[in-house]
């Protein structure tokens, strides 16, 4: 990976510049397409859609049985996200490595492999990091409660037409768009 | 009718984790193509500069919904053995809204945070072990919670039993109020960059 300007990730800028080889992002209604025939292909060779918190929680719960089994297998979250075939024969795990794969193969072809820290366009790298750290952490809570996050709610038990998915979408975006008014400045 | 599909292909056998693998490689790369593994842009959703989040999320959930939806009335997929996640209304618009707020500060969702951790961003890094840390701590905690984790159950219910309605007719509300939300969004994009003072493409 090669260290790239902060403002050489945003596609519309680098046009034209030295650094041609990296793509702008594709059309965000022929990904949408794909990424639903991709949520469909799911549906239909596996019977269930995508997800990402629940390979978290699998990791989690695999954690705790190593260290206190009694503790792992009496506790209602983490029970349910014990795989009895082990960590790295779960469907989620195995999917978010290859979520991981994915993301890489495809940045690393538009040439958009750069180690950096994406912020604002005013905001300093320990606030943006702080930031991601405590968001990160009161996102796990959010998503333990809710039973799934984006991925496994919103889209998979949207596409679904989930009664709770539904109310996830609106809970989830209505608070974010509160933060994010509230926090604006570390964006704008 | 028959209907052959899913595969009914046996947990965590090597089948199914190859179908796992390949089904997440192009979650990833479809995240990435994106651009949704930049917290910049897809905060541009919240700030309403760029509305590329709500463009990806509802062209996906419209697809897969009027894919599944067609190739049931088909006969080819039965629906009865596709999982549909469970209802708790309390905790999931709790966990949705502290969830959301989360995802506002992180900038990123843990999907997303996988694919910016993996193409270089430690923002993206530390939202990963964070996002981890936060599942551990909560998960250890919820028998101290189980009153309000277990509560507001109503199974794997969807719209149209909820609301007594025709699948077709929810199907063809959850189109039009995506089709309606892409025009919005589009008039809110324009009326952002003249307001900023930049033209966005």
């Amino acid at each position: 990976m090669r260290a790239l300007d902060e403002e050489a990730v945003i596609p519309s800028e680098v046009e034209g510049s030295a650094l041609t080889t990296v793509k702008r992002y594709a059309d965000p209604y022929l990904t949408g397409v794909a990424l639903g025939l991709v949520l469909l292909a799911s549906f239909v060779i596996a019977g269930r859609g995508l997800g990402a918190s629940g390979a978290f929680a699998t990791a989690a719960a695999t954690m705790v049985r190593g260290v206190a089994p009694e503790v792992a297998s009496r506790n209602g979250f983490l029970a349910v996200h014990l795989d009895a075939g082990g960590l790295f024969r779960d469907w989620l795990v195995v999917e978010i490595i290859g979520v991981v794969i994915g993301g890489w193969c495809s940045a690393a072809l538009a040439g958009r492999l750069a180690v950096r820290v994406e912020r604002g366009p005013h905001a300093a790298v320990p606030p943006r990091l702080w930031a991601a750290g405590a968001g990160g952490a009161i996102m796990g809570a959010g998503a333990v409660l809710a039973r799934g996050c984006t991925s496994g709610q919103a889209l998979t038990g949207g596409a679904l037409l989930s009664v709770g998915a539904w109310l996830f979408i609106g809970a989830a975006f209505g608070a974010a768009y509160v933060v994010a008014y509230l926090t604006r400045g570390s964006w704008t | 009718m028959i209907a052959p599909l899913p595969l009914a292909v046996a947990d965590g056998s090597s089948l199914s984790l190859a179908g796992a693998l390949g089904i997440g490689i192009a979650f990833g790369w479809c995240l990435e193509r994106a651009g949704l593994g930049s917290a910049p842009k897809l905060m541009g959703q919240f700030t309403l500069r760029d509305m590329t989040v709500l463009k990806v999320m509802f062209s996906a959930i419209v697809t897969a919904m009027l894919g599944l939806f067609w190739l049931s009335w088909l006969g080819v997929v039965d629906l009865a053995r596709v999982a549909v996640p469970p209802t708790f209304i309390g905790p999931q618009l709790v966990g949705g809204a502290v969830f959301g707020a989360g995802m506002a500060l992180a900038g990123l969702c843990p999907g997303t945070s996988c694919v910016a951790a993996a193409t270089g961003r430690l923002d993206g890094l530390i939202v990963v072990v964070c996002f981890f840390a936060g599942v551990l701590g909560t998960g250890l905690a919820i028998p101290l919670m189980a009153g309000f984790y277990e509560s507001g159950s109503r199974g794997a219910v969807a719209l149209p039993a909820a609301l007594g309605v025709a699948q077709g007719t929810v199907t063809f509300v959850v189109v039009a109020g995506a089709l309606a939300a892409f025009a919005v969004a589009g008039r809110i994009e324009r009326a952002m960059a003249a307001r900023v003072g930049r033209v966005r493409p």
